[in-house]
């Protein structure tokens, strides 16, 4: 220490120079912040991040107008959580509020007052449904486009501050004073918290909406108390017949079985599936159909596949328990198997949608997919793939890890019936464009498979199978030969979606439908 | 007539428009749209409009097509035949066909309704289904009726009906006419086409029921639902080996006839006609 230095004394006497070379200015120390418990001391007892009510919660974290706060959608259908802080939000009066929600389903038609009355004026999501799609795309109640981001595109928008949340509502199933939380038990049990962990961790404020004060520490932990502020306890945070999908079996259907025979033909051909490989595919009949062929194929040759990813459900569980596949890693969980698997079973593993899906971290689960199975509403000559509006232009769905997986995955296999009940689904030009053709190499119908021009091998190794193999254009005609081809919808010139790719470019734009 | 492989007939209720655009998605064999049972009374005008307007415009893709008609004991019978062949359909299952008498009557019928709608005659195709004690009886002579016969199928519900008995998982009461009528096909060299199986879920039961046909010298069964297809066409399917040893027998009856010979070997056997047949069968049930 050079001589001719200053020093001074801190709160405890004790001389502290003013500046030392590897720290640059001092700051003395004042005072040691010990919580007092009121029966040694006289202190008021600290009764940890718990308050009252929702409207102490947000005006302790600073609601007003013009803000942005986020919502998740693992409750799905049975969600109370949106609904009860949207009423209280109203209520104080607050308006203009952007809401950045994971996807928006049926429990969410509140929106649409909120909406009217000006307390919502945007929205940014992956999907919406039902009657408050409708009123967006053919009334435009909603003063600024939907902003639909793919659940990698989101966490990506977060990350990069291209959507700065001001408040998280994160719905807890389990959940202690401190804000430690998990949605694995609980009354309200939904399993993975996939798409709020990021939201926690970027949010100025976050606050815990919990049916289930559990004592301190809870574990497992998904989001820790590191990250959040307020907790909230309700009576019922959703509605668990309509939480969980139901429980999810293998298609009886014919024409879904003919599908996924194709399917599994078509991944059996790719010779992706060995030791180790990794599968993706949704919770529908025909991806869990695909999935029943595949293990038979698996049970056969001796393969065991390293992970599963995206969504799970119980039929996933199942192939994990019977040592199918090594690991499951969970974004979504969709049925009560499932959510039981993710608290048991040690190789079910919960991840964030950062690490299932974002394309500018460092490295994403998708991007070691081998196998994606992707269902579509519409698929058009140029392999475009639809999953957000209906053939009559409504918006009615939503992105998800569509374009995520389908860019991530080596072989990227979209399942489809040629027509559904009298529509067409290979048209020539999709309604909307969700996910980009160049990122999807297969599509599989029950009158034959076209493979993208992109994959000349596979196509040369699937025409020597003996498969019903056609050009693109060929399944087109054949669906328009049963159903005739269709008329546009009509749209107007307001701009009531814009579609923005997983990086953040937009790729497309939904119109209003007159 | 080429006989086309016939492993499977998918029943489909001619009264359903679905099945029209679905059925050939399932690649049966053969399509079968029932203008009889399945088909109500006050329905049947309309499903044969519904027919004759589908086979004018659709494509069933791989899939051959048959039409069952009703009965000659019914007034539906000369109403479908008039109707359907001018719409092109050129293979028909005779419901409740008993005697040769039956085939000579239906065959007269076709007959007309060729000549009227400039059809060549004798293009429309019989199949004899058998599902009665005199039916079964009868069956040898039947087929005898007209060179329209190129298959009989066996109906296992209203014979044991007429037999007096009730239908078992095992099969038990069916066994003489499942020996018999497949015998009296492999005489008059055309298809038999075995009974179907009504529980749909049981594949295990289907398989061994099919299987068990195919033993007795059926070479097809009937099916009344798509998930039946592939167990069926698996049982009806010859070996590997067979399948080699019968494109070893074609290859060498071209060589003979190109040399003009009448006699020749194959893995040092000699080749005579009953061997040529069953070479010509094994390779029509793999579609060459």
């Amino acid at each position: 220490m050079k001589k001719g230095r200053r020093f001074f004394k801190n709160m405890l006497g004790r001389r502290v120079p003013e500046k030392a070379n590897l720290f640059g200015e001092i700051e003395p120390y004042k005072k040691a912040d010990k919580r007092h418990i009121k029966y040694i001391t006289e202190d008021q007892e600290f009764s940890g991040k718990v308050v009252n009510n929702i409207r102490e919660a947000l005006e302790k974290a600073g609601i007003k107008d013009g803000m942005t706060i986020s919502f998740h959608h693992h409750l799905r259908a049975g969600d109370y959580v949106l609904e009860m802080v949207m009423k209280e939000i109203a209520e104080m009066g607050i308006k203009n509020l952007t809401l950045c929600v994971s996807s928006l389903t049926a429990a969410h038609e509140c929106l649409i007052d909120h909406i009217k009355n000006g307390v919502v004026t945007g929205i940014e999501t992956s999907g919406i449904r039902g009657k408050l799609a409708e009123a967006i795309s053919k009334d435009c109640i909603l003063e600024n486009a939907v902003i639909f981001r793919t659940h990698g595109g989101r966490a990506r928008a977060i990350e990069q501050g291209d959507v700065v949340i001001d408040i998280a509502f994160v719905a807890a199933s389990c959940c202690d004073n401190m804000g430690n939380m998990n949605g694995q038990t609980g009354k309200s049990a939904f399993g993975s918290m996939g798409y709020p962990m990021v939201d926690a961790r970027y949010a100025r404020r976050t606050i815990a909406i919990t049916d289930n004060l559990a004592p301190y520490p809870v574990y497992p932990i998904s989001i820790p108390q590191t990250l959040v502020d307020y907790v909230v306890v309700v009576d019922q945070i959703g509605d668990p017949e309509k939480i969980g999908t139901g429980s999810t079996r293998k298609s009886k259907d014919p024409v879904e079985l003919a599908i996924a025979k194709y399917a599994s033909q078509v991944i059996f051909a790719s010779g992706l599936v060995k030791d180790g490989f990794s599968y993706q595919a949704g919770s529908g009949g025909i991806s869990l159909s695909v999935a029943g062929y595949l293990v038979d194929y698996m049970k056969e040759h001796n393969v065991v596949g390293g992970f599963a990813s995206g969504g799970v459900t119980s039929a996933m569980t199942e192939m994990l328990e019977k040592g199918y596949f090594r690991t499951l890693l969970d974004v979504q969980t969709f049925d009560a198997g499932a959510i039981s698997s993710l608290r048991n079973n040690p190789n079910h593993l919960e991840m964030d949608a950062s690490m299932y899906a974002d394309p500018f971290a460092k490295d994403c689960v998708i991007n070691n997919l081998d196998i994606m199975i992707l269902s579509a509403t519409e698929i058009d000559v140029n392999f475009n793939i639809n999953v957000l509006t209906a053939s009559n232009g409504v918006i009615m769905g939503a992105l998800g890890g569509h374009p995520d997986t389908a860019a991530g995955a080596k072989l990227a296999i979209a399942v489809v019936p040629l027509t559904r009940k009298r529509i067409p689904i290979v048209v020539d030009e999709v309604i909307n464009i969700s996910t980009p053709g160049e990122s999807v190499d297969v599509v599989v119908t029950e009158y034959g498979v076209a493979v993208n021009p992109r994959n000349p091998v596979l196509k040369e190794k699937l025409i020597e199978m003996g498969m019903p193999v056609f050009d693109i254009t060929e399944l087109r005609d054949k669906a328009y030969r049963l159903t005739g081809i269709p008329n546009k919808p009509k749209f107007g010139d307001t701009i009531v979606g814009i579609v923005e790719y997983r990086d953040g470019t937009v790729i497309d734009t939904i119109m209003n439908v007159l | 007539m080429k006989m086309n492989r016939m492993r499977s007939m998918l029943f489909s209720p001619a009264n359903n428009p679905k099945m029209y655009l679905k059925a050939p998605v399932f690649r049966p064999d053969c399509i079968l749209f029932d203008l009889e049972d399945s088909v109500a009374f006050t329905e049947k005008d309309a499903a044969r409009d519904l027919l004759c307007e589908a086979v004018k415009v659709l494509d069933f893709g791989s899939s051959d097509v048959c039409v069952r008609v009703n009965s000659l004991r019914t007034p539906f019978c000369e109403k479908d035949i008039k109707a359907i062949v001018p719409a092109g359909v050129r293979f028909i299952r005779l419901a409740m066909c008993e005697s040769r008498d039956d085939v000579i009557q239906i065959s007269q019928m076709l007959s007309e309704a060729e000549k009227e709608s400039g059809v060549e005659e004798g293009s429309v195709k019989v199949q004899c289904s058998i599902e009665t004690v005199k039916g079964v009886l009868n069956a040898r002579e039947t087929v005898t009726g007209s060179d329209r016969v190129v298959s009989l199928s066996f109906g296992a519900e209203d014979y044991t009906r007429s037999l007096g008995t009730k239908r078992t998982r095992e099969g038990r009461e069916l066994m003489y006419a499942r020996m018999y009528l497949p015998v009296v096909a492999a005489e008059r060299g055309i298809s038999a086409i075995d009974t179907v199986y009504s529980a749909i879920e049981d594949a295990e039961g289907l398989k061994a029921e099919a299987d068990m046909a195919a033993n007795y010298g059926f070479t097809g069964k009937s099916c009344i639902h798509p998930n039946q297809i592939d167990v069926i066409h698996s049982a009806f399917m010859p070996t590997e080996e067979d399948v080699e040893h019968a494109r070893k027998v074609m290859t060498a009856l071209e060589d003979a006839k190109a040399k003009g010979e009448g006699v020749f070997v194959v893995d040092g056997k000699m080749v005579d006609e009953p061997v040529i047949q069953r070479a010509r069968k094994v390779l029509m049930q793999i579609g060459e």
